[in-house]
């Protein structure tokens, strides 16, 4: 026990924790929502009337809600639901946000103009956007892509602002423009590399913050549309059932809070790995 | 006034406990002056912080500081806040990262005078005052009320060693204080800590990578090299005449101009214009 | 006489501080500057900071615009080319920076950093040749070939200055700027860093514009030294000649306050008077 103990000591580095269990969690729900794709216990559709709102382990791992369908399928596939859409928001919020930051650090010009423009961003909250650009394009997925993707656009295009001025103040930098390097080229070869761990550090705790605010999406009928299943839907259904039938609430919350919490831990551990100075800073 | 005896200062490191300061043993009487010289990562801001009681939290320290017979490492938190500030000061190398920035030089001052001893706010203001005129600030009616951002590194450095004699110790810990300075600067600043130990006895412990600051402003030195005390005794027998290799080759890797006047006595080496490699 | 490799004449900087209120006032950083550097020598810019001579040492290389004045480089007005002209021009003048920590990207092998500068070549060579290049550049500042595929947190910072070095040399350019280029090291690596920039300069006949606060480096390393205070160079000469016989009083107050082993045994006897004052 001692020497495990030591070994394991003397394997510790900043992050070491949160990182194994942050990974862990995520790696577990990527899984779910992929195996879901070629495999459920049920269909995740299926209604059968006469089985609804069993408890656990009575019909199925996690029972069925008030359709008779099997909640275990209906969390499997809403993960890939619910990931799907947080991916391509954070996609769409990472690529034109870092472009935006980069390109404010390269250019004082630019610099005021584009950060008015994320100020602005950021004004409409992603549910607004939503409710909006539900009106306009109908609920479905790509609404709430592009709600929740616009308003990470400013988030990605600040902390890359930052640090990107952070690298532009650099000596190599200087080097660099005495090598006769352009704009363009020094951000590509010398700034993006020294920032793409804070940018990943970033989509990583953008990702939570996307699957939350999807749920929440769904949750208001402004996400998928039905058939397809997703946490959020599942949890506006169950508040009819909640004294009936808890589980049926509990599940999809706990998954919902299982993988914000996954990923904010793998952000955090991420955080300290990629960036050791700010640990052995004493 | 201070002894350290055998102190052993070591971190847990990947591959085991690693010595940053190796069982150095040296003392400090009243009113003397002691230098510390060595080069980055000797251990010699180590020494000065485990004499202080800040070591970080993950070092191990072994051996004993004696402040007038109390041992520091053995003293409580409670114990140590008393000494640090009362019995000793410390000095920093980067004043504007010591003083806080939303308070004004006069409070600053005034916050540890009042900290220790029940004065009134007007005593303690003129006690400032009196202690800015002492560092020799210009102008220190105005300067009383600056903040720090308002002053040159020169000025916030004066006012570091006002705030440290505010509470009048015994014992100055000035740790690299010129480093960040100009030449012109720094001399005003080792001519106002050679005054302090001169005109009111205090004991100082100066630190420097600088043999010229050690050789200006210190009665003893001790050569630190890896955290090992390699030579230790009067500064200018140490500078004269270095019995160890280690001093011998600090002493020649200085500036031709630096060790004018050392005379041709010592280990200086071969001058330095000729072209060619390394050693 | 042959015309310098380096003349500046008459060079300004301003820059605009906004005041208070909307007010603007100018800045005069570098005022009213001129000096010659001839060709394989080694001229050191040394005052106290603020005083002007970053802001030079940026202008010299083109990294800055001057408010007036000119700088010639091989007899070519720097801030007359056309931008292409002056791109091309780049590789005749090459800088080292104060820190190594902040002017190597750790992440960029050694080898990618020493060749940078090869982008300002038309012809600049691939593959085998290019590695040669950089090997022979690395040789050049004491360093082996098999440094190229290492990365710069291997490196010591004496070692880091001179992979910075090699950097530099690597176009073959004709001056070099170095900005406070030894400050940051131990003094023992420093001393190194000075051999080798003063070898260099012998066997290639290099032209150096050596930017310091210390007045024992410039002892060291320079044939003549210009003193600059408050954005001025109040006193130009051969090395000796400034050092020994200052005529300045700024520069007499420059080498007062210099911390020298000449005050030794001075200390003592100076508390004894004072002692016996009391």
């Amino acid at each position: 026990m001692t020497v495990l103990a030591l070994r394991a000591r003397r394997a510790w580095r900043p992050g070491s924790v949160t990182l194994l269990v942050g990974g862990v969690l995520t790696a577990f729900l990527v899984a779910v929502a992929l195996t879901s794709l070629v495999w459920t216990p049920e269909d995740p559709a299926r209604m059968r009337i006469l089985q609804k709102l069993k408890g656990p382990l009575v019909s199925g791992l996690l029972g069925t809600d008030h359709l008779g369908r099997d909640v275990a399928s209906m969390l499997m596939r809403g993960a890939f639901n619910s990931l799907t859409v947080a991916f391509a928001a954070v996609a769409v919020g990472a690529v034109l946000g870092t472009l935006a930051g980069v390109a404010a650090a390269a250019r004082a010009g630019f610099d005021a103009v584009l950060m008015r423009i994320c100020d602005a961003l950021f004004a409409l909250p992603p549910i607004l956007s939503a409710i909006m650009l539900g009106a306009l394009l109908g609920p479905g997925a790509l609404t709430a892509i592009i709600a929740i993707g616009v308003f990470m656009i400013p988030v990605f295009a600040r902390v890359t602002r930052g640090a990107a001025l952070q690298i532009w103040a650099r000596d190599y930098i200087m080097a660099a423009r005495m090598a006769g390097k352009g704009t363009a080229r020094i951000t590509l070869e010398h700034v993006l590399p020294n920032i793409a761990g804070q940018i990943i550090v970033q989509v990583t705790i953008q990702l939570a913050m996307a699957i939350l605010t999807e749920a929440g999406l769904s949750f208001l009928g402004l996400g998928l549309p039905p058939p397809a299943p997703t946490w959020g839907r599942m949890l506006a259904e169950a508040q009819t059932y909640l004294l009936q039938a808890p589980h049926l609430a509990l599940a999809p919350g706990l998954a919902i809070a299982a993988a914000v919490l996954g990923l904010n831990l793998l952000g955090d551990g991420l955080a300290a790995r990629l960036d050791p100075r700010r640990r052995q800073a004493s | 006034m201070l002894a350290i005896r055998n102190l052993s200062i070591a971190f847990p490191g990947p591959d085991g406990p690693v010595r940053v300061v190796d069982d150095v043993s040296v003392a400090v009487q009243r009113g003397e002056s002691l230098g510390i010289v060595g080069e980055s990562g000797s251990g010699k801001s180590m020494l000065s912080l485990a004499t202080i009681g800040l070591l970080p939290k993950s070092a191990r320290a072994a051996g004993e500081i004696l402040l007038e017979g109390r041992d520091i490492l053995a003293a409580s938190e409670r114990e140590l806040r008393g000494i640090r500030g009362r019995r000793i000061g410390m000095i920093f190398q980067e004043p504007m990262t010591a003083l806080n920035p939303a308070m004004t030089a006069g409070q600053q001052i005034a916050e540890g005078i009042r900290l220790h001893r029940a004065v009134g706010r007007a005593e303690a203001r003129a006690e400032a005052l009196r202690l800015l005129d002492r560092v020799r600030i210009p102008d220190p009616a105005r300067r009383i009320d600056s903040y720090p951002h308002e002053m040159s590194g020169g000025q916030r450095q004066r006012v570091g060693i006002a705030i440290a004699l505010a509470l009048k110790p015994d014992l100055l810990i000035a740790d690299e204080p010129t480093t960040a300075l100009d030449v012109t600067v720094q001399k005003e600043i080792l001519d106002i800590l050679d005054e302090l130990v001169a005109d009111l006895g205090l004991s100082l412990i100066l630190i420097s990578h600088d043999l010229g600051v050690i050789a200006r402003s210190t009665d003893r030195t001790l050569v630190m090299c890896r955290g090992r005390a390699v030579e230790e005794g009067p500064t200018e027998a140490v500078l004269r005449r270095p019995t160890a290799q280690y001093t011998r080759d600090l002493i020649a890797a200085l500036p031709r101009r630096a060790r004018a006047g050392l005379g041709g006595e010592t280990a200086g080496g071969e001058p330095r214009r000729v072209a060619g490699g390394g050693r | 006489m042959s015309a310098p490799l380096l003349a500046i004449e008459n060079l300004t900087r301003d820059y605009a501080l906004r005041g208070t209120g909307g007010a603007t006032r100018h800045l005069r950083a570098v005022d009213g500057v001129s000096l010659d550097v001839e060709a394989g020598s080694i001229y050191a810019v040394v005052g106290e900071s603020g005083c002007g001579k970053s802001t030079l040492a940026r202008i010299v290389m083109a990294l800055d615009r001057p408010t007036g004045g000119t700088v010639r480089l091989g007899g070519d007005d720097l801030f007359a080319l056309p931008p292409r002209a002056l791109a091309r021009k780049r590789r005749d003048f090459q800088m080292v920076f104060q820190d190594p920590y902040g002017s190597l990207n750790p992440r960029h092998s050694v080898g990618r950093i020493v060749a940078e500068p090869l982008h300002l070549l038309d012809d600049a060579p691939r593959g085998r040749e290019r590695e040669a290049l950089v090997a022979r550049a690395l040789a050049d500042v004491g360093l082996p070939a098999s440094a190229a595929v290492r990365y710069p947190h291997e490196f010591s910072g004496g070692q880091r200055q001179r992979i910075a070095i090699a950097r530099a040399l690597i176009t073959n350019p004709k001056l070099v700027v170095a900005d406070e280029a030894v400050s940051a090291l131990d003094l023992s690596i420093q001393a190194q860093i000075l051999r080798l920039i003063l070898s260099l300069r012998d066997r290639h006949g290099l032209t150096v514009l050596f930017i310091t606060h210390n007045i024992g480096v410039v002892d060291e390393i320079a044939d003549r030294v210009g003193v600059m205070q408050a954005g001025r160079l109040v006193e130009t000469g051969p090395v000796r000649e400034v050092l020994d016989h200052p005529r300045e009083a700024y520069t007499r107050r420059l080498l007062d306050a210099e911390p020298t082993l000449a005050v030794l045994g001075q200390r003592r006897r100076a508390q004894g008077e004072s002692a016996r004052a009391l």
